[in-house]
């Protein structure tokens, strides 16, 4: 089994504040994070991988201090990391992102000899809260996708993925090669060991640059990313609600009954 | 000093395990009187802190004994109970580290991955501080030694899977006539007596160990014949300078809560921490707070060394005991009323903080010991 999970060093959003000027993130003084949804993803690679062995990569693309957030997943679960950095990526959208990602990946499949037989991201970052990077892999690798997985399980060369959506909970299969996308699990990820976490301390991450990730110019950076941000704003959450309080349950539900058909739900 | 960056990586990776998991469940467990196993598995399984002492060659972290006094302070600044199980394993281990063969250890260490638990062997009823009055015999029978006598307040007695046990072999020679013994949890013979109903230190499992007529190969003796109270006595010193360690976790956990309270408790119209009255007790808490946790990282210094360190043991053991006694008093004292009440945890730190000043050789043979170095040395 040979996983890869694409990982994200994001601002911890618990300590942010919000520039109530200009909307944007106040990023100083904030410390990084492994993106939380990234660390359910490697939970879950992790435990696939205790059940069938095989080997984990982590991918990150960022500047230098990204290796932190790699370093600490070698402590919990992951086998060998690589960071994506150079200057010509800086400033790249979900699509320029996806790309040069996706070129890495090519990248690391032809050292290996084979293609993952999984990918993993976190269904989002929480930051840019876009939810795109890991879709668009699976687009550009033209490979199988699963978005928002809860719960999953191995079985020969398929994973079975127990999903969120909207109206409950989905049960979906794929082939290998496949992407997976992962939502808060009902798992929290392990603890590092000290022996793991020492390795990982002196652990080697090698950094891929444009030297060996090939990406057209045009693919990549600012030149590459056609998002325009025209505005960032806090949405205001829009309560549509009505509450029935302070009567007996019977007669809340005759209230309840009045009210649907009232608003022409119940006929 | 100041540590090192690696050990500070590791000492926060533990605090957060400690905020996480034992500060908030173990009192749960407490009130229930259970052994506070799934935190337990947690740290041996997830993270092994299951015998910090164990060397790389035989699967351990290989830690620097100022890392493993670092995060003794944090475990026990979570709960003394859980850091009294995890280095009671360190304790039954470093006899067999000071005296044990290659092929002991190997015995040792693999039986403690798979059992998790060790304890060390040594009170008796009438052997507290006179470790020399054991009475528990090892007597020779073929190529075995059959081992027959009663230990009390054994911390992990209940749920080790090895002992490490001291036993009369010269019933003549005094503390020249004890031997130093591995004995596993399984033989025939082994049995577990009482288990302690006790002030504090709730979740450490203390217990009665009885050997009955328990055969064991000549080959499970540690060290030379007769030659075992010297193993003991350099393993507790050794193990001391953890127990100042432990006193440093309590007295720090006192003063953090203390200091929230204190800010946040308002009498007269005003947070009771603005009045200087409270301000210079939790300040004189971190005067003896910093000093007791540099003594203990200098014994850790001279242990990592190779330098002699009975001395500076004895001190860290007894400055971080006394320490953690007097700061869980007095930051019980910035509680007032609440503090007395089991809903807040500085009477749980009160009655903890006790036995670090009585186990692993009380305060009061630790002076001695203090003053049998000086004695030697001016």
């Amino acid at each position: 089994m040979n996983i890869l999970v694409c990982v994200k060093q994001v601002p911890d959003t618990t300590s942010i504040k919000i520039d109530p000027i200009k909307h944007t993130l106040i990023r100083t003084g904030v410390p990084s994070i492994v993106n939380p949804y990234d660390g359910y993803a490697l939970e879950m690679a992790a435990r696939i991988k205790d059940k069938t062995g095989g080997k984990i990569t982590v991918l990150s693309m960022g500047p230098e201090m990204a290796k932190d957030t790699l370093r600490e997943c070698l402590g919990v679960g992951a086998d060998e990391a690589y960071l994506i950095s150079d200057r010509v990526f800086g400033g790249s959208d979900t699509l320029a992102t996806s790309c040069i990602i996706s070129t890495a990946i090519k990248l690391l499949e032809e050292k290996n000899g084979s293609p993952f037989d999984l990918i993993f991201c976190g269904k989002q970052a929480i930051d840019g809260d876009t939810g795109q990077v890991g879709p668009e892999i699976s687009e550009h690798l033209d490979r199988a996708l699963i978005t928002y997985a809860y719960e999953s399980q191995v079985e020969g060369d398929t994973i079975k993925v127990r999903r969120e959506s909207d109206e409950g909970y989905d049960i979906v299969a794929a082939k290998f090669p496949a992407v997976v996308t992962v939502e808060k699990t009902p798992y929290e990820p392990r603890y590092p060991s000290i022996k793991s976490k020492l390795a990982a301390r002196k652990a080697t991450i090698p950094t891929l640059t444009s030297a060996e990730v090939i990406v057209d110019e045009n693919r990549r950076g600012l030149k590459g990313s056609p998002t325009k941000v025209k505005s960032t704003y806090t949405a205001e959450v829009q309560k549509n609600g009505q509450t029935i309080s302070g009567v007996e349950g019977s007669a809340a539900g005759a209230q309840l009954v009045g009210l649907l058909f009232d608003a022409g739900i119940l006929k | 000093m100041i540590l090192d960056e690696e050990t500070l990586e590791l000492r926060d990776m533990v605090r957060e395990f400690v905020n996480n998991e034992i500060i908030p469940n173990a009192p749960k467990y407490e009130k229930k009187n259970e052994f506070a196993a799934p935190i337990l598995d947690i740290a041996i399984d997830e993270m092994g802190l299951g015998c910090l002492c164990q060397p790389e060659e035989f699967g351990g972290a290989g830690l620097s004994n100022v890392a493993f006094l670092t995060l003794s302070e944090e475990i026990a600044r979570g709960d003394l109970g859980i850091a009294t199980t995890l280095f009671g394993n360190c304790l039954a281990t470093y006899p067999v580290l000071i005296a044990g063969t290659d092929e002991q250890k190997k015995l040792w260490f693999d039986t403690l991955t798979e059992k998790k638990y060790a304890a060390f062997c040594l009170t008796e009823p009438n052997a507290g501080s006179d470790a020399g009055g054991v009475q528990t015999t090892a007597v020779p029978d073929g190529d075995d030694y059959i081992i027959n006598g009663t230990k009390c307040f054994i911390s992990n007695g209940g749920i080790a899977g090895i002992y490490t046990v001291l036993a009369v072999t010269d019933p003549k020679k005094g503390v020249l006539g004890l031997s130093a013994f591995i004995v596993e949890r399984d033989r025939e013979g082994v049995s577990i007596g009482k288990e302690e109903d006790k002030m504090g230190m709730r979740l450490s499992n203390t217990t009665e160990v009885i050997f009955d007529h328990v055969r064991v190969p000549k080959d499970h003796l540690l060290g030379k014949l007769n030659r075992g109270f010297k193993i003991i006595m350099e393993t507790l010193d050794h193990s001391r300078a953890g127990v100042g360690a432990f006193g440093v976790g309590i007295a720090q956990r006192a003063l953090e809560e203390a200091t929230k309270y204190a800010k946040q408790r308002v009498q007269f119209g005003q947070p009771v921490a603005n009045f200087q009255a409270v301000q210079h007790i939790l300040a004189d808490m971190a005067i003896e707070i910093e000093c007791a946790r540099q003594a203990y990282l200098h014994a850790g210094e001279l242990i990592d060394a190779g330098a002699p360190y009975k001395m500076e043991s004895a001190i860290a053991k007894t400055k971080g005991s006394d320490t953690a006694m007097k700061c869980a008093i007095d930051g019980l004292q910035v509680l007032g009323g609440y503090g007395y009440m089991k809903e807040y945890p500085l009477e749980k730190l009160v009655r903890d903080a006790k036995i670090l000043q009585i186990y692993e050789g009380t305060n009061q043979i630790q002076r001695g010991v203090i003053a049998g170095c000086l004695l030697k040395k001016y």
